[in-house]
């Protein structure tokens, strides 16, 4: 357009005062810059320690860290897509896999990496369900960082003793029986916290209550969601959120975690993610600080994200991001970063076995990861991506309040017609 | 216009000292705003293959489409946020301003007590009021202090309502309400004929707009959604008002203190010769002279309300639909859900909120302008 | 009616006082049951961390603010002149276009202004951040300055003319030297305005390193542990500089926030 030509001189001229005034903004050559969501606790440390080992290798390379905060991402995808819609992407950016990579960025922003997986022997290393998340048309986009499971329900088993409960089989049984048990000693039975951690429990009920089928439906239009079936799930969930605490909706992920172990709530389901914080954070032993199980009525599949790195097209660095990448998918890395993460790699190659990385929750997941069923996670991105997301993050918002069955379904009905891509 | 004979290359200087200032306002506020406006009618998007023209659809989805609760709540909770945070700032600020008015010692450490929320940023309100307004302890703690049970109200994250309607049935009221007004206009427009004077032709140009769009049943085409839909006011905006009053209540006592200076010694004398009380004084001849301050001060603390955003950010980020506005709600459909259509027409529709309390406020300062 | 002010004043403090004890503690301090209590030991922790945290992010919001303020107060003043001494057909309508300007909720100028930044390179930086408060500034600093150089009488003006003095002449011998209570003005109101912003800062600024300190505290309070004490000391480090502004310079402060709100 000319008259960005036009303005963009006067605004040089502008600016040309101001830059004696802002010493050099611009990026030398060999930094990287790195977009990331992990500003605390174990991610922002496997974060810091695998930058810490990239540049020893590549010590020519300096290295960005721009992490944003906010739980799962939120502000931070908000603040990557400005980035993508002003053309000005960082290097190499952290994005979930499934339908964030394909359909939000996908082929006409990321740059196909099959050179990078063939020179490395990847094909191989990395399970083909996975693969199948993160390519399209054979062009595979970005490169696995991690696994994680959103399906985990946590608790410690000395007060579930103490309180005379157990783990709940059904949701049902959660309701009918757990619940009241515990609300009358004071306990939260179930602690949750802001919309998103409320969409991921959400997530857990609807899979317990569809069926691996059903639950994939969702997303590809065999699931009708104002079905009677997805109507139930709902209900359930309205009961399921009278069990839990009600400062709920001021709270991040990491408090709901803290009041299990601080033993003022009973269970919380998270993912795995939360081993990472009990673990590094608050230094408590596996099976006895807390204990893990999987959410009722989702035994035997995982339900899964993976965070991964793309190579953006026009990353302003691509020498170094490639560079950053192929280090990224090698076995070393992924031994350097989950441990310390709290999640499972995706490279199969790593070193699973080694019990002084990996403890006992992690042998424990890696075991169902490779026998279970996998389906994606919608709180996390790996299913209904983008507009699809943002609109059901509204509806459970809505519904925290009213528990409006009817009108949760018919409006999610609504909005899977306008934006769910059904291929 | 002086009087000097300047040069005329000097009168072309003085143009041409503007000219950047006239160019950068009309690419970066007049053309953008036609940019945005222009985005509101296509389906942009960061998707492939998007940014087709779609007409007023955005719009239309917007107040008549399921999907979009949200942006009605929004525009409830406006309505509410403004009414009481005006409300709030104009009896705080008048009682302070009267208060310091009085000659007292200690007026200018009073002043700078209640003005220096006014220096912060919203960001910083937002963020310590976030810690008062913790559920269990905070503010609610307080009561504990003297003995009493801790507050039970739930502040920003509070889910109560009050005063629920159904949005189908909101359409109805508009129109109800425009029907009163044009009662009570011909009713005045009789009186003042009568008394020789004449209404602004503006109102009267804008009530006769309104009543074609009622009897055309506009507002109930407006509020047309296919499934009954509760909206009220949330409590939890209280929140949102009281941190906001805190911030600029300050303000408006400035205004006001600025105002009451103004006003000449003299008139409060002949009034007191005259026999009213200190009171008297006030009601008869103070208060009527604050009137214009009264009305600046709503018009600027209005669009403040109506375009707030980081106190809101702050507070609770974007997924909370109690305490959630227009200018939110435009960030977060922008920016999260990728939807720059929709997240376009938002911003348009919040621009003529803004526009309305506005633009009639520049074109009387402007006309004043003329007459001196 | 000293107890009335004395009630309010209290009230207005209590944030006040809530920053400073939960500041003022360490971590292991900051519990909810004693939230209101003073300090059992005055630590300064908390702002260690906090400016450990968000130094950088004060030192962007200072080179944002300086060049920022700077530039726009030399617009405005040039256009005050203009606007006020040389006004000719139409200028008043200009004026009022401008007007306009300040008022707009800038979301309805947001996605244009992002796309672009982008395409001219600007985006996710301080010196686009400063393109658009200078820009944005226009409206209020040209009214500022308008209103001041109105009172000016214009017989001064026209001396200078007869001794020869044209456009710049009158600008740098009558106007420049008695401006500085308006740049003052201007420049305070300029400061705490771009200090304080948010919304411009959180969309167009990327990268932890480079935003603000507005953004940054934003940040602070979505990272993991709820580190309340952290969170306080950098409220009151992000709120000091504006509030030093404000308590030195109140006057002139005041000034500028009527001149907001004053009939143009």
């Amino acid at each position: 357009m000319k008259f960005y030509k036009l303005f963009g001189m006067m605004v040089l001229v502008l600016l040309a005062v101001t830059a004696v005034a802002v010493s050099a903004q611009d990026e030398a050559a060999g930094d990287l810059e790195i977009f990331s969501w992990w500003t605390g606790g174990g991610e922002a440390a496997g974060l810091d320690a695998l930058i810490a080992r990239f540049s020893e290798l590549y010590p020519d390379v300096n290295i960005i860290n721009s992490a944003v905060a906010g739980g799962s991402g939120v502000n931070a995808r908000a603040v990557l897509a400005t980035r993508v819609q002003a053309g000005d992407p960082p290097d190499s950016f952290q994005v979930h896999a499934g339908s964030a990579l394909l359909n939000l960025y996908g082929a006409d922003r990321m740059e196909p990496l099959n050179f990078l997986y063939e020179e490395s022997g990847w094909m191989d290393q990395f399970p083909e369900g996975l693969l199948d998340l993160i390519s399209s048309d054979g062009n595979i986009y970005s490169v696995p960082a991690n696994i994680h499971r959103s399906n985990v329900m946590w608790y410690v088993p000395g007060n579930l003793e103490e309180w005379g409960v157990t783990v709940p089989e059904t949701w049902d049984e959660f309701i009918n029986e757990t619940c009241p048990t515990l609300q009358e000693a004071g306990i939260v039975p179930l602690s949750v916290g802001q919309t998103w951690t409320q969409m991921h429990l959400w997530e857990n009920v609807a899979l317990a209550g569809l069926g691996v089928d059903g639950y994939n439906g969702l997303w590809d239009g065999t699931t009708a969601w104002d079905s009677p079936e997805v109507m139930q799930v709902f209900e359930t969930y309205g009961q399921i959120l009278d069990c839990t605490n009600d400062d709920r909706d001021a709270l991040d992920w990491q408090p709901p975690a803290q009041m299990v172990v601080e033993g003022t709530a009973a269970f919380n389901v998270m993912g795995d993610w939360a081993a990472g914080y009990f673990l590094t954070d608050l230094e408590l032993e596996p099976g006895v600080g807390f204990g893990w199980t999987t959410p009722p009525g989702t035994d035997g599949v995982f339900i899964m994200l993976s965070d991964t790195f793309g190579l953006p097209i026009g990353a302003p660095n691509r020498d170094a991001a490639v560079a950053w990448l192929k280090f990224l998918g090698s076995p070393e890395a992924q031994d350097i970063f989950n441990p310390i993460k709290g999640s499972l790699p995706a490279n199969t190659t790593a070193a699973i076995d080694d019990s002084e990385l990996y403890n006992a929750y992690f042998q424990d997941a890696y075991e169902d990861w490779t026998s279970n069923t996998i389906v994606g996670s919608l709180a996390h991105e790996a299913v209904g991506a983008g507009e699809f997301q943002n609109g059901f993050s509204e509806i459970i918002a809505q519904f925290s309040a009213e528990h409006d069955v009817e009108t949760a379904t018919i409006v999610a009905a609504e909005l899977a017609a306008d934006t769910l891509v059904t291929d | 216009m002086r009087q000097g004979e300047p040069l005329i290359s000097d009168r072309l200087k003085a143009v041409l000292i503007l000219i950047p200032s006239i160019i950068a306002i009309a690419i970066f506020v007049y053309g953008f705003i036609a940019w945005t406006g222009y985005t509101s009618l296509t389906n942009a998007s960061l998707a492939v293959g998007s940014g087709e023209y779609v007409g007023m659809d955005n719009y239309v989805d917007l107040f008549t489409g399921l999907r979009h609760e949200r942006f009605r709540t929004d525009l409830v909770n406006t309505f509410f946020f403004t009414a009481l945070f005006i409300g709030l700032c104009l009896s705080v600020g008048l009682l302070l301003a009267m208060l310091l008015d009085q000659h007292i010692k200690g007026e200018s450490f009073f002043r700078t007590i209640y003005l220096f929320p006014m220096a912060l940023s919203f960001v910083v309100t937002g963020v310590v009021w976030r810690w008062l307004y913790h559920p269990v302890q905070g503010l609610n703690a307080l009561p504990t202090l003297i003995g009493q049970p801790p507050g039970e109200f739930r502040w920003f994250i509070s889910q109560d309502r009050w005063f629920v309607f159904n949005w189908q049935d909101l359409g109805g009221y508009i129109s109800a309400f425009i029907f009163i007004i044009d009662i009570v206009l011909v009713a005045a427009l009789v009186y003042w004929n009568r008394r020789g004077g004449r209404l602004p032709g503006f109102i009267v140009a804008v009530m006769l707009l309104l009543s074609t769009w009622a009897l055309l049943e506009g507002p109930q085409q407006l509020t047309a959604l296919r499934r009954p839909e509760t909206h009220g006011f949330n409590l939890a905006i209280i929140a949102v008002v009281i941190a906001a009053g805190w911030q600029m209540s300050g303000y408006t006592m400035a205004m006001y203190l600025a105002g009451l200076r103004g006003i000449p010694e003299d008139l409060r004398e002949a009034a007191r010769v005259d026999g009213a009380s200190e009171w008297g004084v006030y009601r008869l001849v103070v208060l009527p002279l604050l009137q214009p301050i009264t009305l600046s001060a709503m018009i600027i603390l209005g669009h403040i309300s109506l375009k707030i955003f980081d106190l809101v950010y702050a507070l609770g980020g974007g997924d909370n639909p109690y305490i959630d506005m227009p200018g939110v709600n435009m960030f977060f459909t922008t920016f999260r859900g990728n939807a720059l259509g929709r997240g376009a027409a938002i911003a348009m529709i919040l621009l003529i909120m803004v526009a309305l309390v506005i633009v009639p406020y520049l074109r009387t300062s402007l006309r004043s302008e003329h007459e001196l | 009616m000293y107890a009335t002010l004395i009630f309010f004043a209290i009230l207005f403090l209590i944030p006040v006082y809530m920053v400073l004890v939960t500041s003022f503690k360490s971590f292991s301090q900051v519990s909810l049951s004693t939230m209101w209590n003073f300090p059992t030991e005055v630590t300064l922790d908390a702002f260690k961390e906090a400016l450990d945290k968000l130094l950088p992010n004060l030192l962007n919001s200072f080179a944002l603010v300086v060049p920022a303020t700077v530039i726009s107060a030399m617009i405005g003043s040039l256009n005050g002149y203009v606007l006020s001494k040389w006004k000719f057909r139409g200028s008043n309508l200009i004026f009022t276009l401008m007007l306009f300007g300040m008022f707009i909720p800038y979301q309805s100028i947001l996605i244009p202004l992002v796309q672009f930044l982008g395409s001219v390179g600007l985006y996710g930086g301080i010196p686009g951040l400063i393109l658009v408060h200078v820009i944005y500034g226009i409206p209020i600093t040209t009214l500022i300055f308008r209103n001041y150089y109105t009172e000016v009488p214009t017989e001064m003006l026209e001396a200078a003319a007869i001794d020869g003095a044209g456009f710049f002449g009158q600008y740098q011998h009558i106007i420049l030297p008695i401006s500085i209570p308006g740049f003052v003005v201007v420049i305070i109101w300029q400061v705490t305005q771009i200090w304080n912003e948010f919304l411009f800062a959180v969309t167009i600024v990327t990268g932890a390193d480079k935003v603000p300190i507005t953004v940054a505290l934003q940040n602070l309070a979505g990272s993991q542990v709820v580190e309340w004490n952290v969170q306080m000391a950098g409220a009151f480090l992000t709120a000091l500089p504006t509030l030093l502004v404000y308590i030195l310079l109140g006057r002139y402060f005041i000034r500028g926030l009527l001149a907001g709100s004053v009939k143009g």
